[in-house]
């Protein structure tokens, strides 16, 4: 057995370990944290793969910001663990078909007689010059180029509409700060001084 | 580098078990200590100096108890923090407790392994090395958010609120401006990025981005957590953050992650904008001669030195910015300069300006 071998076996080992706990853990927080595990697992086995941009990209996105924000919700909930078990019973039967029917969707999709070995070739290894992104950067910016602008366009919209959704514009009703305001008071702005005539000592 | 093609036969040679995996570990782990324990040691010293750089400005004398003028000072520190006891509070979730300051280590750490010291001085020469460090630094958010939520406690939630938010933000700012740079190099690869600023002072990335550059250094300030965006601690506001409730040495692991973090901001800042392990003295006729004995890895060291003394530098001399100037100044200057920026470099590359392109 070769060293890479031994490398895919451990961390394909993690990735499964990692992606039971996370759906048999009983603490939110404890889950995303199995879930970051498996995602690293996944890109440590992309990168075994050659595919080191998407290695490096899964975690940037996924386990740099998307989890970030995911234990940043789960920081703010109060999760109530018995009414979570209560309706646990209740949904029970209709979440058990859902779950059998993704598993058998799932199964027919991405089983080995779709991408078994007699249907897609052993991956060829690339020399060592081979550069992962420069191949990519070929394709995104020649042939899909109008695909690739218009997801970046799409994102965008999504960041305006979510800004836009959560703005207000009503100055009257709401305190706000003027930072130019803040940063330009002058020292007249803020102290008065006033002359006391004091009076005399020799009176008392 | 001969001496080391011999060094990895021999190894191999010694230990020839299967297939040579024994020596490609041994290989990896010799590698891996040749970095980490002058790391280590820098960043002790690292401290030293902070507390002398920040006594002298302040005109104090700093330590100079524990050795000659306080030479040993930091060994100190770290034996009185080990032999400290570890407190855990009631109540904490123990094992992400403990988990926290692994988190912050352990990438704080592994970045180091794509920088490259000199010309073919680096433990790996990844091809997408500049993705590598955003993705592995974005992972040491987790250490503080981690320590907040897992303390079960009021100030470090708070610090860890405050801090996970702003540091998600700020990456987004030195995504923005590790862009620019990588328009100019042609390049992700940390390698290439220098030597694509071979050729003298005038080829360095710091002049046609210099306001990218200063932007990239006041986001490292916020991404290290120092003075004066230091909100996670914050001592005066809440206590001190998401250290409170650790004690002994897994605090001092924080404390290693945080200077660990700061000497890698600083050997970024001169790879990316100050031309890496090159001379300035390239190309300039009778200086180039002069110091041309000086090995590469010297001048990467001189000017992350000079970067390290800037952080120490503003800590003595900035007051502690309020947290929502710190957001504004993220979203609302910074984001809008880098992205024109971006513009600008376009347009610089359309017209070819020399000599950066």
């Amino acid at each position: 057995m070769g060293f890479e071998q031994i490398i895919f076996y451990i961390f394909s080992f993690w990735f499964v370990v990692s992606s039971l706990a996370m759906i048999f853990s009983r603490n939110a927080a404890k889950a995303v944290l199995f879930l970051v595990l498996a995602f690293f697992s996944a890109a440590s086995i992309w990168i075994l793969l050659e595919a080191e941009f998407l290695a490096i990209i899964l975690i940037l996105v996924y386990v740099g910001a998307v989890m970030v924000l995911f234990l940043f919700v789960i920081k703010m909930l109060n999760i109530d663990k018995s009414t979570i078990k209560a309706r646990f019973t209740g949904y029970l039967p209709l979440r058990l078909i859902v779950a059998i029917i993704i598993i058998a969707e799932m199964s027919l999709v991405l089983g080995s007689n779709q991408f078994g070995l007699d249907v897609f070739s052993v991956p060829a290894r690339h020399s060592e010059g081979y550069s992962n992104i420069t191949v990519l950067a070929m394709q995104f910016y020649t042939i899909y180029v109008y695909p690739f602008e218009l997801a970046a366009v799409l994102l965008l919209i999504a960041i305006i509409a979510a800004i836009t959704l959560v703005h207000r514009n009503d100055n009257t009703s709401r305190k706000k700060q003027s930072i130019s305001e803040q940063v330009n008071v002058q020292a007249k702005d803020r102290v008065r001084l006033v002359s006391i005539i004091l009076p005399d000592k020799k009176e008392k | 580098m001969e001496l080391w093609q011999t060094f990895v036969k021999m190894v191999h040679a010694l230990v020839p078990w299967l297939d040579g995996t024994v020596a490609i570990i041994l290989i990896i782990f010799i590698k891996a200590m040749a970095l980490l324990i002058p790391l280590m040691l820098v960043v002790a010293y690292f401290t030293y100096a902070e507390r002398k750089v920040i006594g002298y400005m302040q005109l104090r004398i700093g330590p100079n108890r524990v050795g000659p003028k306080g030479w040993l000072q930091p060994i100190a520190d770290a034996l009185k923090l080990m032999t400290k006891e570890i407190i855990f509070p009631t109540k904490a979730n123990i094992y992400l407790f403990l988990l926290a300051p692994v988190l912050a280590i352990a990438p704080a750490i592994a970045v180091w392994a794509v920088i490259p010291f000199d010309e073919g001085i680096y433990i790996t020469n990844l091809d997408i090395s500049l993705l590598y460090v955003l993705a592995i630094g974005s992972i040491g958010v987790y250490g503080i958010i981690l320590a907040g939520w897992a303390s079960n406690s009021k100030y470090p939630l708070l610090g860890a609120l405050r801090s996970a938010a702003l540091l998600v933000s700020y990456e987004i700012v030195i995504g923005f401006a590790l862009v620019t740079v990588v328009m100019i190099a042609g390049s992700v690869n940390l390698n290439t990025i220098v030597q694509a600023q071979q050729g003298g002072i005038i080829y360095w990335y710091f002049i046609p981005l210099f306001p990218i550059m200063i932007i990239f250094f006041i986001s490292s300030l916020v991404e290290t957590n120092r003075a004066p965006f230091d909100v996670v601690e914050g001592e005066s506001e809440i206590v001190g953050g998401t250290h409170v409730e650790y004690s002994g040495m897994t605090f001092a692991v924080f404390f290693l992650a945080e200077y660990a973090n700061m000497i890698l901001m600083a050997v970024l800042s001169v790879i990316m904008f100050f031309g890496g392990w090159h001379s300035p003295f390239e190309a300039i006729p009778y200086l180039e001669s002069v110091f041309s004995w000086i090995p590469g890895i010297i001048w990467l060291l001189v000017k992350t030195t000079f970067f390290m003394f800037l952080y120490l530098w503003i800590r003595a001399t900035f007051p502690r910015f309020r947290y929502d100037q710190i957001m504004r100044l993220s979203w609302k200057v910074f984001l809008p300069i880098t992205i024109i920026w971006i513009f600008v470099v376009a347009l610089m590359t359309q017209l070819q300006l020399s000599p950066w392109f």
